[in-house]
């Protein structure tokens, strides 16, 4: 036990090596989580852009926070795909009969989905510079921001660990994210929710992305954040923790 | 002799298949020991309860005089194992997976051991592939490398030659045996009754849950008398006493 013990941080970080290989030789990975939100950023700001009321002159500003959320879904769903991938496969039995800590196999997958999560955070965050992207945010502000995301991307993570884990399919391990990826439209990332129908406006003004959005547009644009953090961290909070919970359960039984 | 592997009254059922009904067999210490069955027998089965992978439901199993159930860890310690499936990693190259496996290990000096191996399992022009790209025999010399690295006292191989062809086989059983001879115990599932004479010096039969028969190749003949037509001596192959005992009990 004392050995796997202290060995878990140079297990887990092999694990980690491994995983961002694959992403690194995935050109569908590559393209999904970071030139697809990219396209839709061009697509929003420069087709879409003038014929909508954001009541901002800059849109992209505006924009942002959402494509970013959307991009860090996409991403996850590849989270679920590895495990997958790894558990069906043969060479997870071999991890497993090794004398490694069995944790440093899933929290690999972990700390994997939040170093190449926040690779293509930066790379859009870099194009939206270039596309007009301005913030006088301070230091503060953006380790605020980065702490939100990190947040999410951790307790999205988890909801797709329990889907890698307990998937029968590759289709049910990447299918979950979906819904996910669409919740952005139907918030507050793209227009302001005063435009929408009642119901969808209800829907959008309490769900988790909404909250979230808000929170990262404020900051960035020294804005009060209001409740919005709050509530946006609360979210992320008690989603990581019950997936948490389900994804544990889920790896016991492979195990 | 000292035993490498000690199983008594294993069972395991998944849901209502009772797949293994009380399995008893022991292994001995730097031999080669082959489990016979046919598909679905159950010998991967085996091979996961004794490689920590699956729990029992009930009967001990000791590797390497540790049990698998209260001292998984030292188990690992002691084995490594090349699964039913190649156990490699499709999107790295030969020389990754190897290193990756040495750092799991712990071992000093990872890449000169790639080199090492590579060069032994002649997958050197190969080295910088994606293992992906590879032959399915090409994929199981660096399985069994793999297995190799750190010089684990018992080896499991699980049906190790399934989808090679007449060339890869022989090229595996030459490495197992030198495997053997160099100490190592190794435990090695198979359907092939030919695979099991050529390599085992130890074979069990498994069979509806059970080992039906065990002993070495010479005892098994030993069960059946040699046929006698005439003046010509024919020797039983294990083909024919494997299909005369499962005949046997099926008449039952
Ligand atoms: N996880 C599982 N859940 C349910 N049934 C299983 C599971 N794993 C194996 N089985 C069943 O248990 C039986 C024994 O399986 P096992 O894989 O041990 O056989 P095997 O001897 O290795 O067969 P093969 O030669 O095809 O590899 C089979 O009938 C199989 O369908
Ligand atoms: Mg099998």
């Amino acid at each position: 036990m004392e050995a796997t013990k202290n060995h878990f941080f140079n297990d887990m970080g092999v694990m980690l090596g491994r995983s961002m290989r694959h992403i690194f030789r995935s050109m569908d990975t590559i393209i999904t989580v970071t030139i697809t939100p990219i396209a839709m950023m061009l697509l929003f700001v420069y087709v879409l852009g003038g014929a909508i009321q954001a009541g901002t002159d800059n849109y992209v500003n505006y924009l942002l926070p959402g494509i970013l959320l959307m991009a860090i879904a996409s991403g996850i769903a590849y989270t679920a795909y590895r495990l997958f991938m790894d558990v069906q496969g043969g060479i997870f039995g071999r991890f497993q009969s090794m004398p490694i800590a069995h944790s440093a196999i899933l929290w690999g997958h972990v700390l994997t989905s939040l170093v190449s999560n926040a690779i293509s955070v930066v790379v859009i965050i870099l194009v939206a510079l270039i596309m007009g992207f301005r913030s006088s945010a301070g230091i503060m502000s953006w380790l605020v921001v980065a702490g939100i995301l990190a947040m999410f991307t951790l307790a999205l993570t988890w909801v797709a660990a329990i889907a890698g884990l307990s998937a029968k399919s590759i289709d049910g391990a990447s299918a979950f994210s979906y819904p996910i990826i669409f919740l952005p439209f139907i918030s507050s990332a793209f227009v302001p929710t005063a435009s929408m129908p009642f119901v969808v406006r209800v829907f959008a003004e309490n769900q988790p992305v909404t909250s979230i959005v808000e929170a990262i547009r404020a900051l960035l644009s020294c804005q009060p954040v209001g409740n919005n953090i709050w509530v946006a961290l609360v979210w992320c909070l008690v989603i990581m923790i019950v997936a948490y919970l389900f994804a544990i359960k889920a790896y016991k039984r492979r195990v | 002799m000292e035993k490498a592997i000690k199983v008594k009254g294993l069972q395991k059922s998944y849901k209502k298949l009772h797949v293994l009904k009380g399995v008893d067999f022991e292994v001995e210490k730097g031999s080669i020991f082959a489990l016979l069955g046919s598909n679905g027998a159950g010998k991967t089965t085996v091979v996961k309860i004794l490689t920590t992978l699956l729990k029992q439901d009930s009967g001990t199993a000791t590797v390497n005089g540790f049990d698998v159930v209260l001292k998984p860890v030292n188990v690992r310690q002691s084995i490594s194992l090349t699964g039913q499936f190649a156990a490699v990693d499709g999107v790295l190259t030969g020389r990754e997976n190897l290193i990756m496996i040495a750092r799991l290990r712990h071992l000093k000096n990872p890449s000169q051991l790639a080199d090492d191996l590579l060069k032994r399992f002649n997958l050197t022009d190969a080295a910088d592939r994606r293992v992906a790209t590879y032959s399915g025999g090409m994929s199981r010399r660096l399985d069994l490398a793999m297995s190799l690295i750190g010089k684990p006292q018992i080896i499991f191989l699980d049906e190790p030659t399934t989808g090679l062809d007449p060339e890869g086989r022989i090229e595996v059983w030459k490495f197992v045996k030198e495997l053997a001879d160099g100490g190592t115990t190794v435990f090695l599932t198979t359907q092939y009754l030919d695979e099991a004479e050529q390599l085992a010096d130890q074979i069990a039969i498994l069979h509806e849950g059970r080992i039906i028969v065990s002993g070495t190749l010479a005892e098994l003949k030993k069960l059946f008398p040699p046929v006698k037509v005439e003046y010509i001596e024919k020797q039983p192959r294990l083909e024919e006493i494997f299909l005369a005992i499962i005949g046997k009990r099926e008449e039952k």
